[in-house]
């Protein structure tokens, strides 16, 4: 079996940097800045041809990873490989393999044209530019963005250069192609575009393998052949989507809809209850809870808890476990 | 992997070269604007000291053969000013804007040497500022009458390059700097700009700094590392022979000339080894990824 990219105990610490005409700053309460750990002994392997979804909050260690794949950053300790390479004595064979993408990128120069632009980005990569032209043009038309080919840069929407920036992604032909959240903050349909040609572009073209990192559950849940879950710099877990949410079938979701509460922390203490997680719409009336139940029967306990609250329920539902209830399950909060 | 990439090295990186350089040619069309704030305004910096030295050559008794020549020592200073800025703010601090933009990741992440990336946006800065440099120049001769003696051509043209390459290789050297410092590497450039306006000799010829005593010597020494000053040196003395006897010169333009020549090369090695360990330190620190450092 090939591997696109392997990690064995891949840590990534970053300390305070030194500063020559300033001094250390501290922190709010004058400590001293510690050191963070962004990626904790991360043992990862990715096949080649897979779409592999990283699946984690912010701050979880996802693009820190992707930085280190993508040879921009050097690792503290421990080994990443990329297509056989390893990031730190070897970048230049999968430099010429690699492309990243990521959500709300502004790269390249406002002046140039979305068509100028790409086929700037391609040169690095030593594409002809008959080449490099004859892939824009066809990338345009997929993602929707011919009309806009002769268009300056600064003058598009930030759907459009996220699509022009997809299109540079694709143009240098990758065999690995990092995605770090690549359909963030985009309307539905131009994430329904980047979603569909990502997909196809695996599917379809031998060799391709995409990483993917996103806190979209849907998204992950679609287009993943395998995810991994993680957490302050940790993997809690590989799998494929279907298989991660099979473990939660011997415990039971449940999702009310309440009035605001007082005090959640007593529903930790309720017998059965594995974990849970609080959604507020900040001003909105209604608070949104899920629970991961070991025991079907805490349900009535959690149902007293929010009646004895003075709250009342608008909703409760059982429902079929969901790539979210899984990272709840785990993490023991929601993604957002 | 089921796919091996092989690309012609050579091939990459002119593509490279030529691709970075398209923004800074491109922007040139795309924003006329630019050729009066760049190009025009500068002029009249310029005319104050034509103004200074014109009048004095106009007392009773002046020899006017040095006006000409003072003029055209401002004119030729100002040519040379234009390079020295496209350097020191477009060249050396160009890596900071590009981690600013977003843009520096993805350079550094593309197979391409970074001595390609740098050499792209010295080309492109050249092409730009020469704008600059040619309407200071035309300015010189039609607006402000000065007369270029142009006997040895090749020569001029030789000490030209060799002062543009050493002084771009000097920018590309900087820059790596840039890359790790961000910045806090700014206070360099603004500590760079006006000193070297006056230890180079811009407006002046640059002997003239032996006047000031036992320190004129070793701003002189120091400034001889500054390209622009060997290379305008050696300009003045092709293109205005005999002035004041050759009292103002400051080496044999042959020797001007050698010494640029391994200041091309100096820097050329400097910026490539330099950029190689600050890119590496730039990465241990996690610095090529985060803006606003």
């Amino acid at each position: 079996m090939d591997l696109a990219v392997e990690t064995q105990q891949l840590t990534r610490v970053f300390t305070q940097r030194r500063k020559i005409f300033r001094r250390r700053r501290n922190g709010e309460n004058g400590e001293s800045e510690g050191p963070v750990t962004a990626l904790d002994h991360v043992d990862l392997q990715i096949r080649d041809g897979e779409l592999f979804g990283l699946l984690g909050p912010n701050g979880a260690g996802k693009t820190t990873l992707i930085k280190i794949l993508a040879t921009l950053l050097l690792p503290t300790s421990g080994i990443a490989k990329v297509a056989g390479h390893d990031v730190t004595k070897d970048p230049l064979p999968i430099r010429l393999k690699i492309n990243m993408v990521s959500g709300g990128e502004s790269s390249g120069y406002g002046l140039l044209t979305t068509r100028e632009n790409v086929w700037m980005f391609s040169q690095f990569y030593g594409v002809s530019s008959k080449t490099a032209k004859a892939r824009i043009d066809k990338l345009l038309h997929t993602f929707g963005l011919w009309e806009k080919r002769n268009a300056k840069v600064r003058n598009l929407s930030s759907g459009q250069r996220q699509k022009m920036n997809m299109i540079r992604g694709f143009v240098t032909d990758p065999d690995i192609l990092f995605l770090d959240e690549p359909t963030l903050g985009l309307d539905v349909n131009a994430s329904r575009v980047i979603r569909d040609y990502v997909k196809s572009w695996v599917k379809t073209t031998a060799g391709k393998t995409v990483l993917l990192t996103t806190h979209y559950m849907m998204e992950a849940d679609e287009l993943c052949d395998r995810l991994a879950i993680i957490d302050h710099g940790k993997i809690l877990a590989v799998d494929t989507p279907e298989n991660l949410k099979r473990r939660l079938k011997k415990e039971t979701t449940f999702r009310l809809e309440v009035d605001p509460l007082k005090d959640t922390s007593r529903f930790k203490t309720i017998p059965g209850v594995k974990n849970f997680s609080l959604k507020s719409d900040g001003g909105a009336s209604l608070e949104k809870l899920t629970f991961i139940l070991e025991d079907e029967a805490a349900v009535s306990d959690i149902v007293s808890e929010v009646v004895r609250q003075g709250s009342k329920i608008h909703h409760l539902q059982k429902t079929e476990p969901t790539l979210e209830d899984v990272f709840i399950s785990m993490v023991g909060r929601s993604l957002e | 992997m089921t796919s091996t990439r092989s690309v012609n090295p050579l091939a990459l990186n002119l593509r490279a070269v030529v691709g970075r350089a398209y923004p800074r040619i491109i922007g040139a069309n795309r924003e006329p604007s630019w050729v009066f704030f760049d190009a025009i305004l500068p002029l009249l910096g310029i005319a104050a000291y034509v103004f200074i030295y014109e009048g004095f050559f106009r007392a009773p008794g002046a020899d006017r053969t040095f006006a000409n020549a003072m003029i055209g020592f401002v004119v030729l200073g100002g040519t040379m000013t234009a390079f020295w800025m496209n350097v020191l703010w477009s060249m050396a601090s160009q890596l900071y804007w590009e981690k600013e933009m977003g843009n520096l990741q993805l350079y550094m992440m593309a197979p391409m040497s970074r001595m390609a990336l740098l050499g792209g946006m010295a080309l492109g800065g050249m092409f730009m500022t020469s704008t600059r440099a040619i309407v200071t120049l035309v300015a010189g001769v039609f607006v402000f009458g000065v007369h270029f003696d142009l006997a040895n051509p090749l020569m001029i043209l030789a000490v030209f390059f060799a002062t543009l390459v050493a002084l771009y290789g000097m920018g590309m050297m900087l820059a790596s700097l840039y890359l790790l410092y961000g910045r806090e590497a700014w206070h360099m450039s603004a500590l760079l700009e006006e000193p070297i306006f006056l230890v180079s000799g811009f407006y002046f010829p640059i002997r003239a700094i032996e006047g000031v005593g036992a320190w004129g010597r070793a701003v002189l020494f120091g400034a001889a590392i500054i390209p622009a000053t060997l290379g305008l040196d050696a300009l003045r003395q092709l293109i205005f022979p005999g002035f004041f006897g050759g009292k103002f010169w400051l080496l044999s333009v042959e020797l001007e000339f050698a010494i640029l020549v391994v200041l091309c090369v100096v820097f050329l090695v400097l910026a490539r080894v330099s950029l190689g360990y600050l890119e590496m330190l730039a990465k241990r620190e996690g610095r090529l990824t985060s803006r606003h450092q």
